[in-house]
């Protein structure tokens, strides 16, 4: 066992030097902070001295080297758009982000899971048909176009939601939420179902398939011969085994949930890490995309790390049989 | 004991007359991006120095018209042509309660010129500047600055007290690991104070109740959202939560239009959008001509400018929001010449003769580059530019990518064809020639001529204007050279942009040539249109 997360563990960091090494590779090509920070009009020794202050004269690899050694101490140095340190912004947008991402999940799990179930017990009924037929609108629209649309109905023309915004937070300890407030509340629906629709459509459609083929087989058969109650067999029997792979996809989504917030952000003005990066991107804030595309890297290995454990402790072929190759 | 409890009511009532008010006037607004920082000299960014003026102020200021007018200067005078003396406003306090005196103003412009200071281009010719009295202040020069008071504009005055207190003398150093203290906290002079700032989502400034002047506007609040999607910026005006946008995208206008609670002001940026070629290499970088340049060629760069069919590019790419224009700058800058406003007609048989007289009957190959995020519909106009330009013979590659790889690419001359546009900061005619059309030197002259255009009898008008202190003579030398820049087709001009602000009804603003949203001429009025 402690093998297997040393070597999980080792693995994580490779990926995560491959990550930064991507990232910084790609700055070289993002232009020029200097030009933006000091606008037209700087004389030429003002430009070189800053961008060698910047250290953005040094070749890739030693700029590489002192983004590694830094990182390693925690230090992501100060963003070039707002000159507040990197550490601190990630810090203040991280609730943001995570709040909007748990509940488009928990949104996508509560609607998600009764949707399919009952698509799958009834799949001739003209609820589930309609309910089908509509989640392939959610799979098929992209999220900005969905936002957009949200934005449209709600807020211009019924005028009852805000358009962008987190609307009024409260801060504990450090946290900031949006959930104590009526303003907060009501300016999380719109970018929560944004969010979440895609989440929900696949999860909907992905219970409704398992039930169908759970509800066939021989167990199911023996459990109404039984004269077992519906609710019992549909709930007890049936759902329990379809949750396995919901369970893995739902904990797989919640990394991509929180990395591609960035366009439900962009089009809400949600004040989160997503928002964070895309004002980055314009304004060649190398720092803060440096910090968080491994901070992003961070996330998905350290989930890939759970689910890994996981399915060594849920599954114990993997731990009798096979015991050096688990999880691969 | 009565007439006691009377005089107190008197007294009470005219406090809460005096503390109240006169209607509490909120404004909301919002744009594409944020404002950067609070420190005043950390950042050379249009949006963030126009934020900056409501807090800070300056020693002069423009007026509707751009001419400079008195701010936190009273008046001034040449004592020698290269020692200007000014005379501050008495009885001026920054917010936190510090009187203005002449040493606050000799911190400002010391600090603005020193090492880390993002705004000294702001104070080139000045080498310092010195304390005459408490009240008056000498700026010196290195040789007579023409221009010393409109580049003054945007030098913000800071209290030297409060800079020190806070540690802030120096400009933020961005390799530190820190934040300083001025980049979220502000102390100016000005009209309003900073209340509270979270990047990215808003900022909020008040009336400054102890100010010395009076705000032509009524706006008491200033609530400032960042909203960085095009979409969502029109639908949070249309929707009533915010009263102004600053960039509504083009394609919104119709319908913004159509509604009967918004209005859309336009008026005529002071920017014009041109076509660079490279005039200097001897053989072009990015073309199918080898052993020589064509764009020396006078008759090449005519025929080019012959081919561009300006009209309909206003007419389709634009909607009607360009003012086609054939000189280097605007009719509101100073120098403007009239006469020197020609473009030539549009007419594909002549730039095809040129082309043959030349000696490209075929034509040539030639990569354009263009920015696809810095000017309305820049890459779409490139994209335009390469099909007028194939009719007569040319095949031109288009190579648009964003301003942040843009600008570095063409400060390098890695380019023979370019866009780029010029809104002239100062609103005179020397700072536009100086940076586009003299020769490149090591003194920072032709810092943007990207196509290394070079004529010695412009460049000695250049440098004759920027220490000529006869008025007459000086603007003489503007439109000289203004004509040989519209004769010599050193660049092919296309327009003046149109900038559109989309508000509510009853939001009243005064458009800005420079695009700055100006506050303290903004009102709201109530809903029903009055004040």
């Amino acid at each position: 066992m402690t093998a297997f997360i040393l070597r999980r563990v080792l693995q994580a960091v490779v990926v995560m030097l491959v990550v930064a090494l991507v990232a910084f590779s790609l700055f070289q090509y993002v232009g020029d902070p200097v030009q933006l920070m000091m606008g037209q009009f700087a004389t030429p020794e003002d430009r070189i001295r800053l961008t060698h202050e910047l250290g953005l004269d040094q070749p890739f690899w030693v700029q590489f080297y002192h983004f590694i050694v830094n990182a390693v101490h925690g230090q992501f140095g100060v963003s070039l758009r707002i000159g507040k340190p990197v550490s601190v912004l990630l810090a203040q947008r991280i609730p943001a982000t995570l709040e909007l991402s748990v509940c488009a999940a928990i949104l996508a799990l509560v609607v998600g899971i009764p949707a399919g179930v009952y698509s799958g017990l009834r799949p001739n009924s003209w609820l589930a048909r309609t309910a089908l037929s509509l989640s392939l609108l959610g799979v098929s629209l992209p999220t900005f176009l969905i936002g957009i649309l949200l934005i449209l109905v709600f807020a211009v023309k019924l005028n009852f939601l805000p358009a962008f915004g987190r609307g009024e937070v409260v801060s504990l300890g450090g946290w900031t939420t949006g959930l104590l407030t009526p303003s907060g509340l009501r300016s999380l629906i719109l970018p929560t179902i944004t969010l979440g629709l895609f989440q929900l459509t696949l999860i909907m459609r992905l219970v409704r398939s398992e039930m169908l083929e759970v509800l066939r087989t021989d167990y199911i058969k023996f459990a109404r011969a039984r004269g077992l109650r519906d609710r019992a067999i549909n709930f007890g029997h049936a759902l329990k085994n379809t949750l396995v792979p919901v369970i893995t996809i739902t904990g797989l989504q919640l990394g991509s949930i929180i990395a591609f917030s960035i366009i439900t952000e962009q089009v809400f003005q949600w004040p989160g890490m997503g928002l964070l990066f895309i004002q980055a991107v314009s304004y060649v804030d190398i720092p803060v995309m440096a910090a968080y595309l491994c901070l992003i890297a961070l996330v998905f290995v350290t989930i890939n790390l759970i689910v890994d454990l996981l399915y060594y402790v849920v599954d114990p072929r993997l731990r009798i049989d096979r015991p050096g190759s688990a999880g691969g | 004991m009565r007439s006691r409890s009377h005089i107190c009511a008197a007294a009470v009532l005219g406090a809460l007359i005096v503390a109240a008010p006169v209607h509490a006037k909120t404004f909301r607004w919002a744009s594409q991006g944020d404002v950067l920082s609070f420190d005043p000299y950390s950042q050379n960014e249009s949006f963030n120095n126009t934020f900056n003026s409501y807090v800070y102020e300056s020693l002069v200021m423009y007026d509707k018209k751009y001419d400079v007018v008195p701010q936190l200067a009273l008046k001034w005078e040449q004592v020698t042509p290269t020692q200007w003396r000014f005379h501050l406003r008495p009885n001026v306090k920054f917010q936190e309660g510090e009187a203005l005196t002449a040493d606050d103003v000799v911190f400002s412009i010391h600090r603005q010129l020193s090492k880390r200071s993002m705004m000294k281009s702001y104070l080139a010719g000045v080498t310092d500047a010195k304390k005459v009295d408490d009240l008056t202040v000498d700026i010196l020069t290195a040789g007579p600055a023409p221009v010393l008071l409109r580049q003054l504009t945007d030098v913000r005055i800071m209290s030297k007290a409060w800079c020190e207190k806070h540690n802030v003398v120096e400009v933020q150093d961005y390799v530190a690991k820190e934040e300083t203290y001025a980049v979220g906290h502000a102390n100016g002079t000005g009209p309003y104070v900073l209340k509270s700032r979270e990047p990215d989502v808003k900022t909020v400034l008040e009336a400054n109740p102890h100010w010395w002047g009076k705000l032509e506007g009524n706006v008491t609040e200033i609530v400032y959202t960042p909203i960085k999607s095009a979409a969502t910026r029109t639908a949070a005006l249309l929707s009533g939560e915010v009263d102004f946008v600053l960039d509504p995208p083009l394609q919104d206008l119709p319908k913004l239009k159509s509604d009967p609670n918004i209005k859309v002001v336009e008026g005529e940026e002071s920017r014009t959008i041109f076509i660079g070629m490279d005039q200097k290499s001897d053989e072009l970088k990015y073309s199918n001509v080898k052993g020589k340049n064509p764009f020396k060629d006078i008759r090449v760069r005519q025929a080019l400018y012959a081919a561009i069919d300006i009209e309909t590019i206003k007419r389709t790419l634009m909607r009607g929001l360009s003012v086609p224009t054939g000189e280097l700058i605007t009719h509101q800058v100073y120098g403007y010449f009239p006469a020197a406003n020609k473009r030539p007609a549009f007419d594909v048989n002549k730039a095809k003769s040129l082309l043959k007289e030349a000696g490209y009957p075929n034509g040539f190959e030639v990569t354009l580059d263009c920015p696809n995020d810095r000017y309305i519909n820049d890459a779409l106009i490139c994209q335009a530019l390469t099909s007028m330009w194939a009719k007569i013979g040319l095949t031109v590659k288009l190579d648009a990518m964003p301003k942040a790889q843009y600008f570095a690419k063409i400060n390098k001359l890695d380019t023979s064809l370019y866009m780029l546009g010029w809104a002239v900061a100062t609103f005179d005619a020397q700072d536009a020639l100086l940076n586009l059309v003299h020769t490149r030197n090591d003194k920072g002259a032709g810092e943007y001529n990207d196509g290394s255009y070079s004529n010695p009898k412009i460049d000695a008008l250049i440098d004759a204007m920027s220490s000529e202190a006869d008025v007459n003579k000086r603007l003489g030398m503007i439109h000289d050279a203004l004509m040989m820049h519209t004769q010599d087709v050193a660049h092919l001009m296309l327009h003046q942009q149109i900038i559109p602000w989309a508000m509510r009804k009853n939001i009243a603003v005064t458009h800005s040539a420079d695009n700055r949203l100006r506050m303290w001429w903004v009102h709201v009025n109530d809903a029903n249109g009055k004040q």
